[in-house]
């Protein structure tokens, strides 16, 4: 796993994100690569398009409230390289975790960004900076256990290592 | 000092003496259930060892029977599955299916003490039977049948006097519309419900309430233990059973009153189910074009035979839809014995076979365009059960039965006096 520091434009969205938004049912039969374009079709419709490889998205609070569904993978997928969130629902954080989609929560990231700043995080120290302000906040470190989840890649990779599930083919 | 129930479970399936807020422990899992969205081409990874095939159960609920093509080879992928570690709890399409929460009530599947994983957002639906019971993850249900383990954050918990009767016409729906409407998210934090008026709702209604919990985002949402309790479990499944109660110096983030007596029919209205409740009265007369009853929270019989009571001898308004899904093949067995499957189809009804269906728009009842559904299912955002622009009221099923028959959103004590 690489130092997990990310610099990059940040997109910004409100409180209460849910997965339906993130993965919509429509989306459910098609491949990983294809579910990632339907990222909040329904609020933000061509969003997913303008999405760099790289950006943040920075979220209210109980971001990703709703289902189990991957919705997770599907921001990974997307490309972007983290999300700092003044709070994260608890199934949502579990997915993260899962996936291997690094997320933070960050009391007051919300107000301290406006779209297009950039950002930069330092995921284990849990520090996020906005460059364009040259400002700082100090976010929640991900608990020990959970971030060496994150570490190894997720769970398929820590299963898949130990033999315990088959390589995907 | 003292653990809520919560707590206490933590601290028994971890190992530990206590478990408090901000603990993150790994935990022993009684039992984990498999069902056909695990098993979709697109999510499925195939597990080369299991813990203990006694532990898990496999059920096919989301998409049943299978829509599509991708959804049939979920199921063929599923079988192979319980085949190759012989799995005997497997619900397979046919007598014993049914959604899978609903198949923890019908078959005791949760016992008091025990922790239960499903990668469904409304597993805490088992809570009702006094235990830890929580959706997850795709990935960490594969990791809970290969290890018997997973991690749990342990949260605050906020805890629900129950105290009175509901009136007529007034549900358990109604009592977490208010909860839901009042405080809002619960989000880290676990929802523990007790107090006098318990005794008086059944098992399907207060399963309707912890099912409902997953719209709380709480992490965890328990019933304590009681009579009713012991009598249903004990009914279905022989294991002992050893109540979980919280300390009475158990420390809450707060412990607020529900008096069900004062309760009155609510709605909720479009996109979210928190923060979002109002008065039947104040939406009255919004069209509807489809009406639904079903789902892991109001699919029991006690939710037909109420929608049956409110229609009995009259007629669905036209051009409404009105779609019955009973939870469980049991539970359409005893609705169609009783006698409201029939009062229903006579009005008007489609009776759609078990299966989360119209719940998660995956299909039989999908809406299209601007429609306007008025359920008693789950979750109303935003394109939940179909096109973007279609809107999702929330009530409970007699608010859905007595909206059938008018074709616009009516109050349900019209209908039961
Ligand atoms: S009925 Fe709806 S809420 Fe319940 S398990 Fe199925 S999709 Fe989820």
């Amino acid at each position: 796993m690489s130092t997990m520091t990310f610099k990059g434009r940040v997109w910004i969205v409100g409180d209460n994100i849910n997965t339906d938004l993130i993965l919509p049912n429509k989306a459910f039969y098609l491949t990983h690569e294809e579910q990632a374009l339907y990222v909040f079709s329904a609020n933000r419709p061509g969003w997913a398009e303008q999405v760099k490889k790289g950006d943040i998205l920075i979220g209210g609070s109980n971001f990703g409230m709703g289902s189990s569904r991957a919705a997770a993978r599907s921001l990974k997928n997307l490309g972007l390289a983290c999300l700092i969130a003044e709070s994260l629902n608890g199934l949502f954080l579990r997915n993260c975790v899962n996936f291997a989609f690094p997320a933070l929560e960050c009391p007051g990231v919300h107000a301290a960004f406006t779209e297009g700043e950039e950002a930069e995080v330092d995921f284990a120290q849990a520090k996020v900076r906005n460059l364009s302000r040259g400002t700082a906040l100090a976010g929640k470190p991900l608990p020990a256990p959970l971030m060496a989840l994150v570490q190894a890649g997720g769970v398929y990779q820590l299963l898949e290592k130990e033999g315990l599930i088959a390589p995907k083919t | 000092m003292g653990m809520t129930i919560a707590e206490k479970i933590l601290a028994a399936k971890s190992g530990r003496k206590a478990v408090v807020p901000g603990d993150v422990v790994t935990v022993e899992v009684d039992t984990v259930i498999l069902f056909d969205n695990n098993f979709m081409p697109n999510n499925w990874r195939d597990i080369l060892k299991v813990a203990d095939p006694e532990k898990i159960i496999v059920t096919f609920d989301h998409r049943v029977p299978a829509p599509t093509q991708q959804a049939a080879a979920a199921q063929v992928t599923g079988r192979a599955f319980v085949k190759k570690f012989g799995i005997k709890r497997f619900h397979d399409v046919g007598h014993n299916q049914g959604i899978s929460h609903q198949l923890v009530a019908d078959y005791g599947y949760a016992l008091p003490g025990s922790v239960l994983l499903c990668s469904d957002s409304h597993t805490c639906s088992a809570g009702v039977f006094n235990c830890l019971a929580r959706g997850v993850g795709g990935p960490d249900i594969i990791y809970a049948a290969i290890k018997g383990q997973t991690w749990f954050r342990c949260g605050e918990t906020v805890r629900y006097e129950l105290v009175g009767k509901l009136p007529e016409a007034v549900t358990a729906k109604d009592a977490f519309l208010q909860i839901a409407g009042v405080h809002g998210a619960h989000a880290t934090m676990n929802v523990e419900y007790g107090g006098p008026g318990v005794a008086g709702l059944s098992i399907n209604a207060r399963k309707t309430i912890t099912a409902m919990s997953a719209e709380l985002s709480a992490e965890f949402a328990t019933f304590e233990a009681d009579a009713v309790l012991a009598e249903w479990i004990s009914a279905r499944n022989p294991a002992p059973l050893v109540p979980v109660r919280p300390d009475a110096d158990a420390k809450y983030h707060a412990v607020r009153n529900v008096d069900l007596s004062a309760l009155e029919p609510l709605v909720a209205l479009p996109d979210s189910v928190v923060n979002n409740s109002q008065p039947v009265a104040k939406t009255a007369g919004t069209r509807i074009d489809q009406a639904y009853i079903g789902s892991c929270a109001n699919g029991t019989q006690d939710d037909i035979e109420l929608a049956a009571r409110v229609v009995k001898g009259r007629r669905i308004a036209a051009g409404v839809r009105f779609i019955v899904t009973p939870a469980s093949q049991t539970v359409y067995r005893d609705v169609v014995a009783s006698g409201a499957v029939q009062t229903l189809i006579e009005a008007g009804a489609m009776i759609a076979p078990p299966t989360c269906g119209a719940c998660g728009g995956g299909h039989m009842g999908v809406l299209g365009p601007n429609e306007i559904c008025l359920t008693s299912s789950t979750r109303n955002f935003k394109g939940r059960m179909g096109d973007p622009s279609s809107q999702v009221y929330m009530a409970s099923p007699a608010t859905v039965a007595a909206s059938a028959l008018t074709g616009v959103i009516t109050d349900p004590r019209e209908f039961l006096q």
